[in-house]
């Protein structure tokens, strides 16, 4: 794939495998096969600069491995991850910010750490006068940064998680499930946060969710995953106007909506099959409504004659040469 | 009204602790028919697990109602010792939890699991509560059933323990069923899949069901009636449509507001500011007044209350006078 314009991150055919087999002593006495799990197989994405890429899929898709396979916390099995830009510079903000926050440490030497790992020569004066203008930004007091986490709530929590990413003067910031934790009140609170400060520093976002209308809310590109996959990838606009994969469709058709209560819908039948088994050729076909002999013995690819790589899906390739 | 299965009066559940008293749930009253799903909605903290929790007669020590009453089809239930409330949790009211992992046994096939409860609540003989279990299993959906009664709660999904679990509250074919956050644990495509089992089973048996789940979304979709808490206290009861469409409290404005539509863009967010106060903190007056962009003199000073909890109706001065509740300005 060439370097495309403007481009920030890369990321080509990254696979990620996890050995799950049993201990070896098992697996010589039970004669059990070695077995790997393919949490990332084969994906390929593109973000570019001050926008924002979301990774939409069920638990054990695959999304969050992306996100610590491209921040470095894993190595990559395969596949290649280019940045274009500081590594330095690149930040990561947690789901469940009870766990990503030190308890024993008051929020200002929390939110100074980075500062003082990125450039340690920085003098303790413009480190504490940095903090305070952290804290204002994500909507806090200077005066809590005398504070310790147990004082706060989970989204002030996550306010603060958002300043300790922010002191490095990120670039880049990937984001594993931000709101998740958090009530539907202060979801609200903390993603106008990130939009604001997205505008204001030109941020580029790697953005996990599994909530569709937040992501909707959120991305200017959505790829959903299944399996280890992105099954498709469009501009969000496009997404959810015209869904191209038979996953997307459901996935979109499954979410209750606010705006149309009490409908009887029949839900997606079956469950998201083992990564460590997958079913052979499109990994979905086993809860497809369109799927085909093909389907099940061949991998569809993204391809450029197909909706320009927007979508993995035969059936979809069928659909648009009727059109053509 | 003999089709009242539920009926709570003037809940009141209070916590003494080194500190001072605090009330959790602070004077609930609602009703649920038979059949009917009422969804309880709320961010943590709100007080809807601890009002599910009085009526399964469940709250932790030293937690305890101290006013109102709990009738089940006629009978009093707050009152019961801890034997009388054991014959009819289970009988009478069936529970589901948030995770199905630590509602069942991991050491015992779910099918003796169903089986025991089953032969605890009925006076079936072993074969006849086993061929029981199979049924109810087959009514949730479990597919292979011989093969699966003899498995054990790890060999299942997520969603199929939570069917197990459902099943299990099924046995003794209960007049209520306490669901607090069946689906939370679950993924969105699995979430559908339980909430229309819930919603075919009290269509078909009449169940009543108390849906208790912090998501707006799966209230939309499967109850009939809402319960709106906030800090310990009713803000708002209606049905769905009217809840979702025209809020007449303006916290439930603002939580509509506030999450994310699939239909069309927005460049902002509306959103409530501040948060919900700590139950040793809740402000004089309407607890909301302090975050609320209309909030009065009044407002600070009495506790607005729902006029006729049976039916409809918002806890707001505001919209008790007529007042037409706009949404706040994005802060």
């Amino acid at each position: 794939m060439t370097l495309r314009q403007n481009a920030i991150l890369e990321v080509d055919a990254l696979e990620r495998r996890f050995d799950v087999s049993a201990p070896w002593l098992n697996r010589l006495i039970e004669r059990k096969p070695r077995r790997t799990l393919r949490a990332v197989d084969g994906v390929d994405f593109v973000i570019k600069r001050g926008q924002t890429l979301a990774l939409v899929g069920e638990s054990g898709c695959g999304k969050s491995t992306i996100a610590k396979l491209v921040t470095g916390l894993h190595a990559p099995s395969g596949g290649k991850i280019s940045f274009y830009g500081d590594r330095d510079r690149l930040q990561m903000i947690f789901q469940d910010p009870f766990a990503s926050l030190n308890p024993r440490w008051r929020v200002a030497r929390i939110i100074a750490e980075p500062l003082r790992t990125l450039r340690p020569e920085t003098p303790a004066a413009e480190v504490s006068a940095r903090v305070d203008e952290l804290l204002r930004t994500v909507g806090l007091a200077p005066a809590d940064g005398l504070k310790f986490p147990h004082e706060f709530s989970g989204g002030q929590r996550q306010r603060i998680s958002i300043a300790r990413a922010l002191a490095g003067e990120p670039e880049f910031l990937v984001c594993d499930e931000p709101t998740s934790a958090l009530d539907v009140s202060v979801q609200a609170q903390v993603l106008n946060l990130m939009k604001r400060l997205q505008k204001e520093m030109d941020l580029t976002y790697l953005f996990i969710s599994h909530d569709l209308s937040v992501v909707r809310h959120m991305a200017d590109v959505i790829a959903v995953m299944y399996l280890g996959r992105i099954v498709e990838i469009q501009p969000t606009a496009d997404l959810f106007d015209n869904p191209l994969h038979p996953y997307t469709r459901l996935l979109l058709d499954t979410i209750p909506d606010l705006e149309a209560p009490c409908r009887d819908r029949s839900p997606m039948v079956g469950e998201v099959p083992s990564p460590v088994s997958p079913p052979p050729g499109c990994s979905f076909h086993p809860r497809c409504p369109l799927a085909f002999d093909r389907c099940r013995s061949e991998r569809p690819q993204r391809r450029a004659s197909v909706h320009n790589r927007r979508v993995a899906c035969f059936a979809a390739e069928e659909g648009s040469s009727d059109v053509q | 009204m003999s089709d009242v299965v539920l009926d709570v009066q003037n809940l009141r559940v209070e916590f003494p602790t080194r500190k001072g008293v605090l009330t959790a749930v602070d004077d609930i009253s609602l009703q649920i028919r038979r059949g009917e799903i009422l969804g309880m909605v709320g961010e943590s903290g709100a007080g809807k697990s601890m009002t599910g929790m009085s009526i399964l007669g469940l709250l932790e020590p030293p937690g305890r109602i101290a006013v109102g009453t709990i009738h089940l089809s006629g009978d009093r239930i707050d009152n019961l010792d801890d034997r009388g409330m054991q014959a009819v949790r289970g009988r009478r009211i069936g529970a589901i939890f948030q995770d199905p992992l630590t509602s069942l046994n991991p050491l015992f096939r779910v099918g003796d699991q169903l089986v025991e409860t089953i032969r605890l609540h009925t006076d079936l003989d072993r074969t006849g509560a086993r061929e029981r279990a199979k049924d109810l299993m087959r009514e949730v959906g479990i597919p292979a059933v011989e093969e699966r009664i003899d498995s054990y709660p790890h060999q299942f999904s997520g969603g199929m323990r939570q069917r197990i679990v459902i099943a299990l509250a099924l046995c003794a074919e209960p007049e209520l069923i306490v669901a607090d956050e069946p689906t939370t644990a679950l993924d969105v495509s699995i979430q559908a899949q339980i909430t229309a089992l819930l919603k075919r089973l009290c269509r078909e048996r009449g169940t009543a069901v108390m849906l208790v789940t912090h998501d707006m979304g799966v209230i939309a979709e499967t109850a009939d009636r809402v319960a709106v808490m906030y800090a310990g206290r009713l803000a708002e009861i209606g049905s769905v449509d009217d809840l979702v469409r025209r809020p007449r409290h303006p916290y439930t404005t603002g939580l509509m507001g506030s999450i994310p539509s699939l239909r069309r863009e927005v460049e902002e967010l509306q959103m409530i500011p501040g948060s919900m106060p700590r139950l040793n903190a809740i402000p004089k007056g309407c607890a909301f007044n302090p975050r609320c962009s209309h909030a009065g003199a009044r407002c600070r000073q009495e506790v607005p209350r729902i006029p006729d909890t049976a039916t409809t109706g918002a806890a707001c001065w505001l919209a008790q006078t007529g007042t037409t509740v706009t949404q706040g300005e994005p802060a």
